[in-house]
Parts: C-alpha cells; sequence; structure tokens
C-alpha cells in the first residue's frame, strides 16, 4: 500500500486512557502497533486501575507522573481527552501517532485491515501540496501524479506536519447531528488522501491523528477545555480548537496537512441525546472561533511552531478573551504550554 | 439494469465537441438519450458527422459559427476542442454537461454502470461548501454529513456553479508526464464529491464536465487554441482559473470527484509536448496571476468580472506573451457575443 519504509524507532503511539479496561483495545491493534513503542496515559480522573495486556512495550504515565513532571499547573488540565498530550509532551519520537481507545482497525474494501501506522507514516513522509489542488488527490501515491495543468514549480511539495485519519461505523459528528440521525453510521470508504489547501480550515478529529512532532509538535496542546467537557467525543471541542490552531501555523510555516486515509473503526458509545446540552456550548463557540481562525495572521517573525503559538496566544486573549473567558483560559494554557514543551518535551524537536 | 430516471431532461443539453463520429455515444444511450444534444464539429466542415439514431440535437460546424458570430467568430479556437464553448453560448438551457467524444461509460468497484449525467446534476443540485471544509467530503451525499467542529451557520452551503468529474483508465496527464509513465492508468475509483475550497485553484479537464449556465455560463470560455495559436490544451484549464477565481468572488461553489467516465484514447504525447511547450512555462506565470486576481466589490454579474479578468490579463500578463494581449480582447469579444446571443435570458443575471 504505501512506499515509505517505517522506521519503529521514529514512531511513538500515544494512548490516552479514558477506559480502565485495554484489554480487548490492545489485542485488537496487537498485529499493527506491537512492534511500536507504547505511550499511555492514564485519565487523571479515572480511578480504577488499568488493564494492559502483555506483549507490548509500554511505558504508562497516571496522574502521580504527570504532577511530578509538570508540576500542578493552574492552566493546563490534562484531564479526559487532553491527557493524551501529556504523552506528546514526554515523547521523544519524530512521529505520533494517536487513536481513541473506542477505535479498532477498519477493514478496506477488501476486506483487509487497514494499516493505520503504515498510512499515516507514508502521509507524513511524503510532501504535501497545499498551494495547488490536485484532481487525482495525493500525487505520491502509487497509481497517480499530478493532473495535466498542475503547476511544475509546485509539484515537490512541502513537509506534511498533520496526517488526519477518518471513521467508518461511528463518525466524529457532533451531538445535535447524531441526534438526528442516531441510526446514521458511515459505511464509505473513500480511497484518497489529499492535501487540505492552504487558507482552507477544517475540523480536525483527535480520534485518529498522526503527526510530525519535531515541526508541530508544540502547535498541538490542550487548551481549550468546555465548562462541560465530559468522556464522549461530543462533549469536547480541544481537538477542533488545536487543529484549527495547527492548520494556521502550517500554512504560516509553509507545511502541509493530509486528510482522507487511514480509517478506524470506531465503536457505537455513549448517547448523543444526552450530550446534547453539554455539547451544545461548544456548537455555539465554533460561531466565533472559525471567523477569529480564519482571519488571525501571525508575524512574520514566527518562524518555529513555538514562535506561532506564543504570538497566537496573545492574539487569542486579546480578540477571544472578551468574549468568553473559557478563551482567555485556553490562551493561558497556550502560553503555559509552550514554555512546557520548551523544559520538558524540548530534546528531539528542532527549530 | 433499472431504467434510469431523467432529471432535468429539458432544462439541460449536452454540448459534444469532434471532428470524427459519435459512436461512442451507443454507449451511453440509456442514459443520454432523452437529453438535446449541441455537437460542435471542429475541423473540415464538409464533412458529415454521423449522429446515433434516436438522439435529438443541432449540429453546428466552421462555417454556422463564423456566420452566427460574424467577426466575432475570431474568438472561437478552430483545429481544437476548446470550439465547444460556442455549444455554451448557443444554449438556451440552464444546464450544461460536456463529455468528450473517446468517454465512455465507466463501472463503479461493484461492475455497476455509472450514470455520469445523473451524478451531475446531484452535484450541482445540491449545495457546495467552500467556506469550510469537510473532512467526510460532500456532507449532503446519502450515509455523510457535517462533522463535528463544522460551525452551523456554514451548513447551509452556496449554489454550485461547476461539477467536476473524473476519468479511470487513460489519465489526464501532462506530456512530459505521459513521456515518463505511457502506461500509467487510473484504477482508483475515489467514491467522494467534495468542494474545492474558496481561494484554491485546480486544473480543470474539459472532458467530463457540468455546470449552471445562468450562474456562471459567461465565464467558461475555453480561450484562442490551436490552429494559429501558439498553445493547446489549456482551454479547460484556462477555463478553470477564470471560473475558480469569478466564483470566490460572487459565492458560489465548484466540486469535484464522482462522477468518473472511461476514458478510452491515449493521445500522442510528442503532439501533445507540442502543443503545451509555452503553456507548460507560460502558466507559471498565470497561476501566481489567477492566486492574487482581485475583483472589485462591484463586479457582481458574472460578465462584469469577466470583462474585469480580462483588463487584469492584458495589464498583466501581456507582458509575458503577445498571447495574452489577444486572449484578453477574445475574452471581451466572447462576452460581446454571449451577450448578443443571450440578451436577457441566462447569465444576465445578477448574482448573489
Amino acid at each position: 500500500m504505501s512506499n515509505a519504509t517505517i522506521d519503529d524507532s521514529e514512531v511513538d503511539i500515544v494512548i490516552a486512557a479514558i477506559n480502565p479496561d485495554l484489554k480487548s483495545f490492545l489485542n485488537e491493534w496487537r498485529p499493527i502497533i506491537s512492534q511500536f513503542h507504547l505511550i499511555i496515559v492514564k485519565d487523571p480522573d479515572m480511578k480504577q486501575e488499568l488493564q494492559i495486556p502483555e506483549g507490548f512495550n509500554a511505558d504508562v504515565f497516571t496522574k502521580a507522573d504527570i504532577t511530578r513532571k509538570v508540576g500542578s499547573s493552574t492552566s493546563i488540565v490534562f484531564s479526559g481527552y487532553s491527557c493524551r498530550y501529556f504523552g506528546y509532551l514526554v515523547s521523544r519520537k519524530k512521529y505520533i501517532i494517536s487513536i481513541d481507545d473506542d477505535c479498532t482497525p477498519a477493514r478496506d474494501s477488501n476486506g483487509d485491515l487497514v494499516d493505520v501506522v503504515a498510512q499515516h507514516i507514508a502521509n507524513l513522509k511524503t510532501p504535501a501540496t497545499p498551494f495547488f489542488f490536485n484532481t487525482l488527490y495525493d500525487p505520491f501515491r502509487k497509481g497517480a501524479d499530478f493532473v495535466r495543468g498542475y503547476p511544475f514549480s509546485l509539484r515537490s511539495g512541502v513537509t506534511c506536519g498533520l496526517s488526519c485519519g477518518l471513521w467508518l461505523n461511528l463518525a466524529d459528528l457532533d451531538a445535535p447531528t447524531q441526534a438526528l440521525k442516531p441510526e446514521q453510521r458511515n459505511s464509505r470508504y473513500v480511497d484518497a488522501v489529499m492535501t487540505v489547501p492552504v487558507r482552507a480550515l477544517l475540523p480536525v478529529s483527535g480520534v485518529n491523528i498522526a503527526f510530525d512532532r519535531e515541526v508541530v509538535g508544540p502547535a498541538l496542546f490542550p487548551a481549550l477545555r468546555l465548562a462541560g467537557e465530559g468522556k464522549f467525543r461530543w462533549e469536547t471541542m480541544e481537538d477542533i480548537w488545536c487543529g484549527m490552531c495547527v492548520k494556521v501555523v502550517c500554512d504560516h510555516l509553509g507545511l502541509g496537512v493530509k486528510t482522507g486515509m487511514p480509517y478506524v473503526w470506531r465503536k457505537d458509545r455513549g448517547d448523543a441525546v444526552q450530550s446534547l446540552k453539554k455539547e451544545w456550548e461548544g456548537v455555539k463557540l465554533m460561531e466565533e472561533v472559525v471567523p477569529f481562525f480564519q482571519s488571525v495572521r501571525l508575524p512574520r517573525s514566527a518562524v518555529t511552531a513555538e514562535d506561532c503559538v506564543v504570538s497566537m496566544a496573545k492574539t487569542v486573549k486579546e480578540e477571544l478573551g472578551k468574549v468568553d473567558p473559557m478563551f482567555a483560559r485556553a490562551s493561558d494554557a497556550m502560553a503555559e504550554w509552550v514554555k512546557l514543551w520548551k523544559s520538558v518535551g524540548s530534546s528531539s524537536s528542532e527549530a | 439494469m433499472a431504467t434510469p430516471t431523467h432529471l432535468l431532461k429539458d432544462e439541460l443539453d449536452i454540448v459534444i465537441p469532434t471532428i470524427r463520429n459519435l459512436d461512442f455515444l451507443e454507449m451511453w444511450r440509456p442514459f443520454l438519450q432523452p437529453y438535446h444534444l449541441i455537437i460542435v464539429q471542429d475541423g473540415d466542415p464538409t464533412k458529415t458527422i454521423k449522429v446515433p439514431e434516436g438522439f435529438d440535437y443541432e449540429l453546428y460546424n466552421r462555417n454556422d459559427i463564423n456566420r452566427m458570430l460574424g467577426p466575432r467568430s475570431n474568438c472561437i479556437s478552430f483545429k481544437d476542442s476548446a470550439c465547444r464553448c460556442f455549444g455554451y453560448m448557443v444554449s438556451k438551457k440552464k444546464y450544461i454537461f460536456t463529455i468528450d467524444d473517446d468517454c465512455f461509460v465507466a463501472q463503479d468497484p461493484s461492475g455497476k454502470l455509472v450514470n455520469a449525467l445523473e451524478q451531475h446534476i446531484k452535484n450541482l443540485l445540491c449545495p457546495s461548501t467552500p467556506f469550510f471544509f469537510n473532512t467526510l467530503y460532500d456532507p449532503f451525499r446519502e450515509g455523510a454529513d457535517f462533522v463535528r467542529g463544522y460551525p452551523f451557520s456554514l451548513r447551509e452551503g452556496v449554489p454550485t456553479a461547476v461539477s467536476h468529474g473524473l476519468w479511470l483508465n487513460i489519465p489526464d496527464y501532462d506530456a512530459p508526464t505521459q513521456l515518463v509513465k505511457p502506461l500509467e492508468r487510473n484504477t482508483r475509483y475515489v467514491d467522494a464529491v467534495l468542494t474545492i475550497p474558496k481561494g484554491t485553484l485546480f486544473p480543470m479537464c474539459g472532458m467530463n464536465l457540468a455546470f449552471d449556465r445562468d450562474l456562471i455560463g459567461p465565464a467558461m470560455y475555453f480561450g484562442l487554441m490551436g490552429d494559429g495559436q501558439p498553445i493547446g490544451r489549456y482551454d479547460d484549464m484556462w477555463a478553470g482559473w477564470c471560473i475558480k477565481v469569478i466564483c470566490d468572488h460572487l459565492g458560489l461553489g465548484v466540486k469535484t470527484g464522482l462522477p468518473y467516465i472511461y476514458h478510452s484514447k491515449a493521445s500522442n504525447p510528442f503532439v501533445n509536448l507540442r502543443k503545451e511547450y509555452k503553456g507548460i512555462f507560460w502558466q507559471e506565470e498565470i497561476i501566481p496571476f489567477f492566486q492574487a486576481a482581485v475583483l472589485p466589490k462591484d463586479c457582481t454579474t458574472v460578465q462584469a468580472c469577466y470583462i474585469e479578468l480580462s483588463k487584469q490579463v492584458k495589464d498583466k500578463l501581456g507582458k509575458v506573451d503577445p498571447y495574452f494581449d489577444k486572449l484578453a480582447d477574445a475574452m471581451v469579444t466572447w462576452i460581446e457575443a454571449w451577450d448578443e446571443l443571450n440578451p436577457s435570458g441566462p447569465g444576465a443575471k445578477i448574482a448573489k
């Protein structure tokens, strides 16, 4: 499927344990991830012990580890889905792949298991093409190429910083949408990867993502926390928020963001109608958030992801802080994150 | 096979440029027979083009074009499939589907024959979403929707002006790529339709294309190609860059993806290289021009946008080559001809 060779030592798989029993999750993923190093971060709010099967090269981090490493920070809360960011912080690898613990491997249209790692790495290792849309999608895939009319000067592409995967079965829809269509499941396997064009924003789902930690690591952070944030994806916006930041940062730094394959199979979980009340807040917020990100400009002097996040944090505070205190807190968390990244997360990242 | 429904059969024309014959239509019969054809015959006008029985059509050759447009006929290319845009101009319908005469019906992965026109119509009849990218692609398709994080205020979408289809088998590569990969075939059926985001340009291929003539028709000029011109195989590209800038300005959408057709004929790469040669260099100037093109707020119709664009072409690309001067003039001639043939109807409406 992919031509990129994977160096196992380049990859960390980061799992946020929202559920204590990881046995079936890890056993289902075993054929695909057992040769890689795993970073498992236990949700600090979880009282139960984690259950992890044998045969994995895994480091597990708990609340105690988090507190020891980062102190008791007031602006960054590593709870729920956001505990995964602690995993990003302590990783020393170039590539990180992160999948929600309610997902299992999907099968493609031939019935073969989708190797999520191989596809994400292929996406990250081949160039992205954000400046002009290729109608045959990713031109670097086997059997594809740039089409007639694609300018030659743009064919070498740019580094891909982020790879956004998709989901079969339970798609990552918001609570109102899922509540309206309770039976809807995503059964369409779209055999494509494509670069999201420069200046186009997208909702980045944390359910199934991978990124180049060296180039964009500082731009993925736990910052936007809904007042009613919960343990179901449709009760969060943290990934959507940092996804917008990452896209703006990538656009500014001339990096690419790809979307499409690989797919994971997302299990049915939760009740959208129950979550509706909580998640309505997040849905309303997007109306403020999107125009903000569409217009934010980063200074020319910002040449690293850290610089970009610091600058964006300031702008968030100035422009969105007055709209809702949640944004002011997000701004603080962003600034704090960069400091943390520099002190704890620094070693393998290059400017 | 179930009887296909023939949506919009009185509101859509099928425009086909040809120099040889239309045998390919036999395969399309179940899907296309109820629709009216506009055949633009390129090349030798004394030749007779055989149209398969049962199709309702009007046919125009070079003599007709010259007669109908008079001195303005110089804006319509000769000895190049770019002449097809004459068909857009003379149509009286709201929608156009244009297809090349070497394009056959494709099969989807289940073996089912693809009704390309039906998919184009679906694409055109439901909104586009250019302002925010939906990771599940076209949210209006059955089984899809807007994903978490997609702002509700943007979920109504905007009208779709263009539906750009793709091709299995012979891919639409440029000459250099064809020379390097003569055996490559596109076998990947990507089951998606998506809106090309605002502000993003793309290479528009005219082989399998549909559009709303009312919304964007006057901007679908396929330029000066072929006989007496320094360039070929950039007709649809040129139109694609123009329509995208104008659609972005007017708040209209452009979709790409399904439907697929089966492209059967590989053109000669050496012939193509000669045609494209200048274009390969020129496009390095042309693309930044279109990427930076800004249309003034008071351009609220397609024609006004197009005339303004022609001024900018003359101004900024004229220095690249005198060809662009001629092209800018031809763009104006095209609009004059369009307005004369379409006095108060489609294309003259004020856009949103």
